[in-house]
């Protein structure tokens, strides 16, 4: 199988099991807990955090364990706007936001809140200047993403933390996609929360960290209960994710140049011979240093990205679409929408998402099986012969 | 490699059975759901009752788990929108009764899911229908009634064209319910035991007047009078929306005696209240002609005519007119009297076992 999805999860690496294996059978006590045992949990616990937060170029103890991204973005939005509300109840965020960030705005919304969902322009870039634009006198929160899951925009979170510090609003990033893949320094962005998962980057599913900077260290937990996480939140640590997810920063931390510029390479060396062999092929995003390294998007115009995964799937090729709905199917993306897509078009968007084991060779199968593919459904397609016929 | 099938799947004895047979039969077999729900709260809503929740996506999966056998969800939300519930809706703003499960088979199920397996390479679909395909001696393809008549599923197919049925396959209509379920088990396929449901999926708690003003809104007909079969104003009813006619129930009027509906005036939103005698006629029109087992009706033959999913049947004769569009329609005379022909319905007239064709009930 050729895997090009890992946006969506990357396959973990033989080391970090092996770094985990001994938390599961042999050290499994609680960390809580007093005797010898416990310490172990202990010491991995505090080892981790260490990793964690020298990928961010942090200090440990602003790093705090989650379940995941999403419960992180529903920490952040939700406890930070709890903490500034005598401030006032409006919110800022994007058009683009990953759903953890859209359904905990909207959620916030059915509760009295304000929500300003800045529109971005055609390669997904909001501006440091429109957050400026729209800051009020009762706006507590600005939540932007650090890079998107869909397009692999890199959004200019040093100016908006600029002005949001500026302004006196707490800024949260999702970082989700950018954790990992391009440097993120936590010492010279102003960024008050930041939400990042572990299984993007080659860790265990099941894990993440909410960064908490000193402007946001008064919020509250989200996960009532015990006094784990310095009684930010509450319930027994999952060590074994938390140690393979240490471990995963730690190397992600000491491979991050030459797995940008490799990415990067691969990313537009398949980009190039995918445009030059499929006729009316729209790129999706921007290019170079302000895109995810490993992330392509095209949509090819006439065919349904849902054909195209199936049959990708039936050559042994994964990849995705935008964004998948509960039962798994296709909707039209919001952020191709958002990016001035029409609703069409918005169905038509393949994400190719490469990982630090994609090889040229099967970016070059790929290419070649999405050349018969689009070309067989295109084959079948009325729309596709008006068109031609339109353009002859 | 024998040929690819798309088997629609909903987690039901019907359909699981269909993949396990077209897969011991040699065929290969693509498990699909459609995702018709508009969004997941109308999902949850219709877990119980549709045959394509979230739910039907979980248990089909598990069918398919257990075939071994690629399995995807795939997304007909748009043609639904358009196909059935604007239909629908569109339909009752007009005084008719609407028949959204013979919409979804031709629009949905068979057109839009038709085509989509073709573009992945499918040479046929499959269903759980309990109906058999055909092919008589012209070459035409037709359904016929499957073994058992109880689970009869024919009226809601009687639009599907030539082309689609000589790209469908419906292996349960070769068995009885209780044999279908028996292969399950001992195929030990993990399925549902969801109860046969003929509600509407898209309409959960079955009011659907209710359902069709909340979508018309501002344009919803809103309170009317009733009149007797001479004309005068006899009390006020709800909107045309919210009957059919021979409905008796719910009428929300006193007249000492049991009174139907008989006339349905959505123009200028006039609802007729007669006697049981009133509901009953002798005669009907249709139009949009479909034809399956026969090229053209023959006028001088003898049809069975069901007017609804649950109509045993009545006799009847055909004759050919043109209406005043210039269109072709047919008139179609019972033998004997038949009850609350309701226009938006579907009439389907079959010859002997076979689906002859239809067209939908217009007077």
């Amino acid at each position: 199988m050729i895997y090009l999805d890992n946006a969506a999860t990357t396959k973990m690496k033989q080391c970090v099991l092996d770094e985990m294996m001994p938390y599961f059978t042999e050290n499994f006590g609680n960390a809580s807990a007093v005797y010898s045992l416990a310490n172990k949990s202990k010491f991995a616990l505090d080892k981790a955090r260490d990793r964690v937060a020298a990928l961010l170029n942090t200090r440990a103890e602003r790093i705090f364990f989650t379940s995941g991204g999403s419960e992180s973005d529903n920490w952040a939005i939700m406890q930070s706007v709890q903490m500034m509300s005598s401030k006032g109840r409006h919110i800022i965020t994007t058009a683009i936001e990953h759903p953890a960030v859209v359904n905990t705005c909207r959620s916030l919304e059915e509760a009295g809140y304000e929500v300003t969902y800045l529109p971005v322009d055609q390669k997904g870039f909001v501006t440091a200047d429109q957050v400026k634009q729209a800051i009020r006198e009762d706006t507590v929160l600005v939540s932007v993403m650090f890079a998107n899951n869909e397009i692999g925009t890199i959004e200019p979170i040093a100016a908006i933390g600029e002005v949001c510090q500026e302004k006196g609003v707490l800024f949260h990033t999702d970082a989700v996609q950018a954790f990992g893949q391009i440097p993120i320094d936590l010492s010279e962005l102003k960024v008050d929360l930041l939400s990042a998962s572990s299984h993007k980057i080659y860790g265990p599913k099941g894990v993440g960290i909410l960064y908490l900077g000193p402007r946001a260290s008064g919020i509250r937990s989200l996960i009532h209960g015990g006094s784990q996480e310095r009684n930010k939140r509450a319930g027994t640590e999952n060590i074994p994710a938390i140690v393979g997810f240490g471990k995963a920063c730690e190397i992600a931390k000491e491979t991050l140049s030459q797995r940008m510029q490799r990415e990067r390479e691969l990313r537009d060396y398949m980009k190039q011979k995918v445009l030059a062999t499929i006729p009316h092929t729209t790129w999706h995003g921007s290019d170079g240093e302000d895109r995810l390294p490993g992330n392509l998007n095209f949509g090819f115009r006439f065919v349904e990205a849902e054909s195209v995964l199936i049959l990708l799937d039936q050559r042994g090729i994964a990849a995705s679409s935008g964004s998948a709905c509960t039962a798994g199917s296709i909707d039209p993306s919001h952020v191709l929408i958002a990016i001035g897509a029409d609703e069409d078009e918005g169905r038509e968007s393949i994400r190719l998402t490469l990982s630090d084991e994609t090889t040229k060779e099967e970016l070059d199968e790929c290419a070649l099986q999405l050349q018969e593919i689009v070309s067989m459904l295109r084959s079948g397609s009325l729309l596709y012969e008006d068109f031609l016929k339109q353009n002859a | 490699m024998g040929k690819k099938v798309v088997v629609g799947m909903s987690g039901g004895v019907d359909s699981s059975v269909a993949a396990y047979l077209l897969k011991q039969q040699g065929y290969e077999v693509i498990g699909v759901t459609m995702q018709i729900w508009q969004n997941e709260e109308a999902a949850c809503r219709i877990e119980e009752k549709g045959c394509c929740g979230l739910s039907a996506v979980e248990d089909a999966r598990r069918v398919a788990a257990v075939l071994d056998i690629p399995y995807y969800v795939m997304n007909f939300k748009h043609e639904f929108r358009r196909d059935v519930m604007d239909y629908f809706v569109e339909e009752y703003k007009h005084g008719r009764t609407p028949n959204p499960c013979i919409a979804c088979n031709r629009f949905v199920k068979w057109d839009a899911l038709l085509a989509r397996s073709r573009e992945i390479g499918a040479d046929y679909i499959a269903t759980g229908h309990y109906a058999r395909i055909a092919q008589n001696a012209d070459g035409r393809y037709y359904i016929r009634n499957s073994v058992t008549a109880a689970k009869d599923q024919t009226y809601v197919l009687y639009s599907l064209t030539q082309d689609q049925l000589a790209h469908t396959l419906m292996p349960v209509g070769e068995y009885e319910k209780p044999m279908v379920r028996k292969i399950a088990l001992e195929a030990n396929l993990p399925v549902a035991n969801k109860p046969d449901s003929e509600d509407i999926c898209f309409i959960p708690d079955g009011d659907a007047g209710a359902f069709v003003d909340r979508e018309l809104g501002k344009e919803a007909p809103g309170p009317g009078n009733y009149v007797n079969m001479a004309g005068e104003v006899i009390g006020q009813h709800k909107g045309v929306t919210h009957y059919t006619i021979g409905q008796r129930k719910g009428l929300g009027i006193a007249a000492g005696h049991r009174i139907f509906v008989t006339k349905i005036d959505a123009e200028q939103n006039i609802v007729t209240l007669g006697e049981s005698e009133d509901v009953f006629t002798d005669q009907l029109i249709a139009n949009d002609l479909c034809y399956m087992e026969q090229e053209r009706f023959d006028e001088n033959m003898e049809y069975i005519a069901k007017i609804r999913y649950s109509d045993p049947g009545s006799p009847c004769k055909v004759s050919y007119e043109k209406a005043e569009d210039g269109s072709e329609r047919l008139r179609v005379n019972f033998l004997k009297k038949v009850r609350a022909v309701t226009p938006g319905q579907a009439i389907v007239l079959y010859h002997g076992q076979a689906v002859a064709g239809g067209g939908v009930i217009t007077n």
